[in-house]
């Protein structure tokens, strides 16, 4: 890894968590999973750079517990 | 008749007509040097091409024309530019519909448009809409044209393959005719006998790849109405006639009229005129008045054989290759295939080439099978998503794409067909990174206005020497190649500087029969020619 950031970057985390969990309150599941699924697009873009998506995808992957 | 020979399918065009021909006479099988198996777009083409560089070719079809029913729409640029070198373009531009214009809405609001105008300075549009059966009855008129002026081309109708025995240097086929079976030798044989192609099994190939688990509809109607000439896309319509729907113009008054229905229906009941209207009443909205003029229902996958040459049968177009419509890549790359594969093929007929070049033919629309297969998977996943997750992100995409640009080149509804380059093919020889990208070693060459004529008029059919802003001797024989040379200005000519030149001084382009870009320099070096002849002739080890 090389181009993603994996240091801590965000001034205030609790704040930017909590407005993250805020935007969920009161959604369905279907509504949540539809924010979400907006949401990553909308960074995507953002961050446009196909080796940094690519980075994030594979360390995201690799967290996850229940994948061998 | 023979009740073995069958048709399977209804004819829009009779075209060809059993006769009986002299090789039914003959106890042993009449040997011929290419014979072409199956009368679709492809082997039609093939056909065609291979006549007019003067090599006898022999096509056998099951049937007596073209087939009516609802399959190819969409002629890309480059089909009408391979058209067009065979003689067969001009008919199909006067009788096809112009579009550019493309809408595609999500429930009932409309999220995006898209404008396929091409950049000017090409004799061909984009693209036309053109029922398929009109497409295979203009390239049988050129064949007929191209028979009067003598072309070697006979084509024999109700003649199905019924059996293929391979030998190292001749196949053998057993021929089904209404009087009886026949045998037929050929030093190569080219099947384009289509997706579920009996040559490949006989050959026991396989063809792998994706089914996917879904039903389209298509109708055809006939309906006097000014809708615009563009073409509408809805994923989850509001009008709830499936989960997506499709409308298009096609000539003669008539549309095409796309619903995709799911995966586990009742094929029987959906193809019932009454469920069908349902279905296109909810669409049109009350009182448009349509005439049904063909149905059907289909299952899309998108697979290919592993290779397209199996030592002397070549397989070309769908026999090779099967892709789902979105992106309208099945005939138009089959017609590529054709462009690739004539001039190889006539070259070792004629002994001018060694056979291995056939297998630059396998290697490079391979590559180009992989690419088409690609975007049309990638099409067919966004219109029919998957799994639960790939559904959630795909309404995300029409979601934002109803209000952020960014969304909007993610929305895809099939991406049009353009042409492969064949970047990384070992026929490629010498680059010169000073002149444009676009007409780089292994693309086709883009076409440019030349006064009132056209650049790629010119080319194609043999090899060529493009020589701008350069001296180079009018004729080249190299390595017994025959090379003409078209020598240019680029003087008030911007398209011609900005395709060709970029910054550089001049150029020489090596450019092949299938108007594909060999070699490139700036300045004309007879050696340099000869090396890259070679490459783009024969195979590696050959060098
Ligand atoms: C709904 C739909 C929409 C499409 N839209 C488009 C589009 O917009 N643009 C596009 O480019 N493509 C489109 N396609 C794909 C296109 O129709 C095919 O790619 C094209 O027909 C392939 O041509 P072909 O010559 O390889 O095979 P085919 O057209 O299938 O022809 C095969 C021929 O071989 C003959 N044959 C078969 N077996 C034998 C035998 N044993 N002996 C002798 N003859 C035999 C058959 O009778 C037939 O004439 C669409 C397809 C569908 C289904």
């Amino acid at each position: 890894m090389q181009n993603l950031k994996t240091k801590p970057n965000i001034a205030k985390p609790d704040d930017v968590y909590e407005a993250l969990i805020a935007a969920h309150s009161g959604l369905t599941k279907d509504q949540s999973d539809a924010l979400n699924a907006r949401l990553i697009l909308i960074l995507m873009n953002h961050i446009g750079d196909e080796v940094i998506i690519r980075e994030a995808l594979a360390l995201a992957q690799s967290s996850n517990r229940d994948m061998k | 008749m023979n009740p073995s020979i069958e048709e399977r399918y209804p004819l829009a065009f009779r075209l060809y007509p059993y006769q009986k021909n002299a090789d039914q006479e003959r106890s042993n099988a009449v040997r011929h040097p290419v014979v072409v198996v199956g009368g679709g777009p492809i082997g039609l083409a093939t056909t065609l091409d291979l006549g007019l560089k003067g090599i006898k070719v022999l096509l056998l079809d099951d049937h007596e024309g073209a087939g009516a029913g609802s399959r190819a729409l969409c002629f890309a640029k480059r089909t009408l530019e391979i058209a067009s070198r065979l003689g067969a373009a001009e008919p199909m531009i006067e009788k096809g519909v112009q579009w550019n214009i493309g809408k595609v809405f999500h429930d009932d609001r409309q999220i995006y448009e898209f404008n396929l105008q091409p950049e000017s300075g090409h004799q061909f549009p984009a693209f036309i809409n053109l029922q398929q059966p009109y497409f295979e009855k203009f390239l049988y008129d050129a064949i007929a044209k191209a028979q009067s002026s003598g072309a070697p081309i006979e084509i024999r109708g109700k003649n199905r393959v019924d059996a293929l025995t391979a030998h190292a240097d001749h196949v053998v086929l057993e021929v089904m005719t209404p009087d009886g079976p026949y045998s037929v030798a050929a030093d190569w044989l080219v099947a384009c006998d289509g997706a579920r192609s009996p040559i490949r099994t006989m050959m026991g190939l396989s063809f792998d790849g994706r089914v996917f688990e879904d039903n389209f509809l298509i109708a055809d109607v006939r309906m006097n109405v000014d809708f615009p000439t563009e073409r509408w896309f809805w994923f989850e319509p509001h009008f709830k006639s499936g989960d997506s729907a499709l409308l298009h113009k096609q000539p003669d008054g008539i549309w095409r009229i796309d619903f995709q229905l799911g995966w586990n229906i009742d094929r029987k009941a959906e193809l019932e005129p009454a469920k069908i209207r349902s279905r296109v009443d909810a669409m049109l909205g009350p009182n448009v008045e349509y005439e049904l003029v063909w149905t059907s229902i289909y299952t899309f996958q998108c697979r290919r054989m592993e290779k397209f040459r199996h030592g002397r049968v070549l397989f070309a177009g769908d026999s090779a290759h099967q892709v789902s419509p979105f992106g309208a890549r099945g005939a138009n790359s089959g017609i590529q295939d054709v462009d690739n594969l004539g001039w190889k093929l006539a070259m070792v007929v004629k002994g001018t080439a060694n056979e291995t070049l056939l297998d630059s033919y396998s290697t490079e629309r391979v590559y180009a099978a992989e690419e088409n297969i690609q975007n049309s998977t990638r099409a067919t996943d966004f219109i029919t998503p998957k799994s639960e997750i790939s559904k959630i992100f795909r309404n995300a995409v029409l979601d934002l794409a109803e209000k952020v640009p960014f969304a909007r080149p993610i929305v895809n509804s099939g991406r049009l067909s353009l042409p492969s380059i064949y970047d990384g093919s070992y026929l490629n020889g010498a680059d010169d990174i000073q002149l444009p990208r676009r007409t780089r070693p292994g693309s086709p060459a883009a076409d440019t206005p030349l006064g009132e004529e056209w650049l790629l008029a010119k080319l194609g059919g043999q090899f060529h020497i493009l020589a701008i802003d350069a001296e180079v001797p009018e004729t080249l024989s190299i390595a017994s190649v025959a090379l003409s040379t078209i020598m240019l200005s680029s003087t008030g000519n911007a398209a011609l500087r900005e395709r060709y030149l970029g910054e550089a001084q001049s150029a020489i382009y090596l450019i092949r029969p299938d108007q594909h870009i060999a070699a490139r320099w700036t300045r004309f070096d007879e050696v340099a020619i000869g090396t890259a002849l070679l490459q783009a002739t024969s195979s590696p080890e050959n060098l």
